[in-house]
């Protein structure tokens, strides 16, 4: 009777019945985060959804809730959309499934480089690219005549120049929020200065060096001529600083460029405002930036049954020219037929420049978190950029012993 | 009441505090004793649309292997309690034998993260649990004087901060003080500083938080105060009248004498959600400039990728014991009040 009445409401109002990929059973549960790209995915693997059950999550909080709700058996999602950094967690607990039985039976219009494998295993398949680069005031930078910044040093010499001519008090602006954020910053600026965060083939940690103190200075000039309050300022907050023309030179991710360069707001700015490659910094040939993918994993504990509907539904995405043409303006799209637009200017230019990928260590998780909470009291003036790094050095150790890392 | 009625007036209670508080905080307990098993990590190749590396993951066989047999993870016993995320015991020693001045030692050791959360929590307790007290008493002396007719609103009005969801009530306060925001820009404008924020620095951060803590908790000695004072008797306070007592005076013999009980009660129950405190952090995103202990234990949990979960029980102990220190003095008072009323 249900299926019934389920083919019936499909006639009468299904016009996504015909994107159908035919799947007849299973249940669809997608854990991701919120932003306009990863809703347009969703959506797309909807369509496909046959008469699978269908539910989604999309929370900035995605990290909190993941390993929990994948740690439960059966655990609550059967597919969790994740970037290089969130699978590590995943992997390190054991709870993704290998997908290359599924690539090879419902794969077909996946490319080979969307495949994230490790030991030969097929773990995620990436849909976006992603990274932050540098956004600017066309017409700010025209009036002072500064030329656009290759480098930090240039942003902070253009900022100054902003700030001593009086227009604008805070030129510069980059998500410092302390915490994930402000450690981010800190990953991206010390790569730049082609710094490696581990004694290597170890897990020792390896900041407490003249690159680190060269990044912790570096970040602390950018954050002199950023609102004062940059400590509380995530990607959103300064999205809207930019927005009220308050911000010359922003460093931000490409992924916000969609809801940067929307109608909203005022139009002036948005006509002024314009995207190039992510600056590098020190002398040094790669970009102070990471590159990151977001792909969809697909849950352990959940049966064979949802993962196939899953990933049947997802891969439908994953693989669909229709969308990564009409949403070519969201994202930087790893599926084939993806036209790059004005928008991805800063991930290609990354790309092109050899910026490295954000390490998927597993102990980098607890490097971050530390680095997060550890910097603060230098970049406030309370404490020397050395004591700074002994202390992110410490507190790492004491996690990764707890982990079991060291 | 009977000993035998009492018994089986407070068994579901008891039953239920066992169950859902005594059993987590022993786990919790036992939790706190151990570390994760060593990780065996292998050298893989890993490919992304970036290119190839080879670096180490978790080797998963292995460890579930050692998982199984161990499910509980390495015993560490008080290794996580001394480690220098908490009491930093071997931290503290080194500089104590390495600094030279008193001040330079307590430098070092406020900057270690169990110490840091541990000042901030006291700080706030100290500074909010009186004036809560003292802010609550004056409330209820004013509204108990004024007309009855008007009470009715003026009490709901003064209950406001407490109705308010903590996080909502910082949220508001967060937007108000940020340099655009409508205390923040006339602050700016009245010191004209136009670098002063009251987000970044730690000390006007610590201010605004006490001050928030205020005046959320405020209403609740409020309303206790109030209804004790409903209960003072009348004849004693007409009798100081007639004898020529001050205000102040009759407050200070007959209102507080008679109140203290539900005095004792507000400062403890104000103590123990002051030490707790969490909320305000969050709300006024002042991870960078303040953090307390409970704030450490959602740090733990939540904020790192791994989750730390012996580091989080360690630290959650370690507030039991906190709060079981802070409330000894009241407690053992009421005990020996008790035994002597006896």
């Amino acid at each position: 009777m249900r299926k019934i009445l389920v083919t019936l409401l499909f006639l009468l109002f299904g016009t996504s019945a015909f994107a159908d990929c035919n799947i007849k059973s299973g249940s669809i549960n997608i854990l991701a985060n919120d932003f306009p790209a990863l809703r347009t995915f969703v959506e797309t693997s909807k369509q496909c959804k046959g008469s699978a059950d269908f539910k989604v999550t999309h929370s900035s909080e995605h990290n909190k809730i993941a390993v929990p709700a994948l740690t439960a058996n059966p655990s609550e999602f059967s597919a969790r959309i994740a970037a290089n950094s969130s699978i590590v967690p995943l992997m390190n607990q054991d709870l993704i499934r290998p997908l290359d039985d599924l690539v090879k039976k419902y794969g077909k219009g996946i490319q080979d480089s969307q495949l994230i494998t490790i030991d030969g295993k097929v773990m995620a398949v990436a849909f976006m690219a992603n990274t932050q680069h540098l956004y600017y005031r066309e017409d700010v930078l025209k009036d002072m005549g500064i030329a656009v910044p290759k480098t930090y040093e240039e942003v902070v010499a253009a900022s100054e120049k902003i700030r001593a001519s009086g227009k604008m008090q805070y030129p510069y602006a980059a998500a410092y929020k302390a915490g994930w954020n402000l450690a981010e910053e800190f990953v991206n600026m010390f790569i730049g200065h082609g710094g490696e965060f581990f004694k290597s083939g170890s897990a020792e940690p390896n900041v407490n060096n003249a690159k680190g103190v060269a990044t912790l200075n570096m970040l602390k000039k950018l954050s002199e001529l950023s609102n004062p309050d940059y400590l509380t300022h995530d990607s959103e907050a300064i999205k809207v600083e930019w927005e009220s023309g308050n911000v010359a030179l922003m460093t931000l991710w490409a992924s916000r460029s969609g809801t940067l360069l929307d109608d909203e707001g005022d139009p002036n700015i948005t006509k002024a405002t314009k995207l190039t490659g992510p600056a590098t910094v020190g002398g040094g040939n790669i970009p102070a930036a990471t590159l990151w993918w977001d792909g969809f994993t697909l849950a352990k504990n959940r049966p064979d049954a949802d993962a196939e509907a899953t990933f049947r539904a997802l891969a439908h995405a994953a693989s669909n020219k229709k969308m990564v043409a009409d949403a070519a303006d969201q994202a930087v799209w790893l599926v084939e037929g993806f036209v790059p637009g004005p928008k991805s200017i800063g991930v290609i230019e990354a790309v092109k420049m050899g910026a490295k990928p954000y390490p998927m260590l597993p102990q980098m998780g607890l490097m971050h978190g530390a680095l997060g909470s550890e910097i603060v009291e230098f970049l406030q003036g309370k404490e020397s950029a050395e004591q700074a790094l002994k202390d992110v050095e410490a507190a790492y150790i004491s996690k990764a012993k707890e982990q079991g890392f060291l | 009441m009977p000993n035998k009625t009492f018994f089986w007036f407070f068994l579901p209670t008891g039953l239920a505090m066992i169950l859902f508080i005594g059993l987590p905080i022993i786990s919790t307990g036992i939790q706190s004793f151990y570390a994760q098993h060593d990780q065996v990590v292998k050298e893989v190749k890993k490919c992304d649309p970036f290119g190839c590396t080879v670096s180490i993951v978790v080797d998963n066989e292995e460890t579930s292997k050692i998982r199984e047999a161990k499910p509980l993870g390495k015993f560490n016993g008080f290794g996580t309690y001394t480690d220098r995320n908490h009491l930093a015991v071997d931290e503290i020693k080194k500089f104590w034998n390495e600094t030279e001045s008193f001040g330079a030692f307590v430098d070092q050791v406020t900057n270690l993260p169990f110490y840091k959360a541990l000042i901030f929590t006291l700080t706030y307790c100290l500074f909010v649990t009186p004036n809560v007290l003292l802010l609550g008493f004056i409330i209820a002396l004013s509204l108990n004087a004024v007309a009855r007719k008007i009470r009715g609103p003026l009490i709901f009005g003064t209950i406001l901060p407490m109705i308010v969801t903590p996080l909502v009530g910082s949220l508001v306060l967060f937007w108000m003080i940020d340099s655009q925001g409508i205390i923040g820009a006339n602050i700016q404008n009245l010191m004209d500083d136009p670098y002063l924020s009251l987000k970044s620095s730690k000390t006007l951060t610590w201010i605004t938080i006490i001050i928030y803590g205020i005046w959320h908790h405020s209403p609740f000695a409020f309303v206790v105060f109030y209804a004790a004072l409903q209960t003072v008797p009348q004849e004693p306070i007409e009798a100081a009248i007639i004898d020529g007592a001050s205000r102040f005076q009759r407050i200070k013999h007959i209102v507080l004498p008679h109140i203290y009980p539900v005095v004792t009660f507000v400062a403890l129950i104000s103590l123990m959600d002051n030490f707790r405190v969490f909320e305000p952090i969050i709300g006024f995103s002042a991870e960078g400039s303040a953090q307390s202990l409970s704030w450490l234990i959602y740090d733990n949990l939540v904020n790192e990728e791994v989750i730390l979960f012996g580091s989080a029980a360690a630290t959650s102990m370690m507030t039991i014991i906190g709060i079981a220190i802070l409330l000894a003095p009241v407690l053992i008072r009421t005990w020996k009040e008790f035994k002597t009323a006896r």
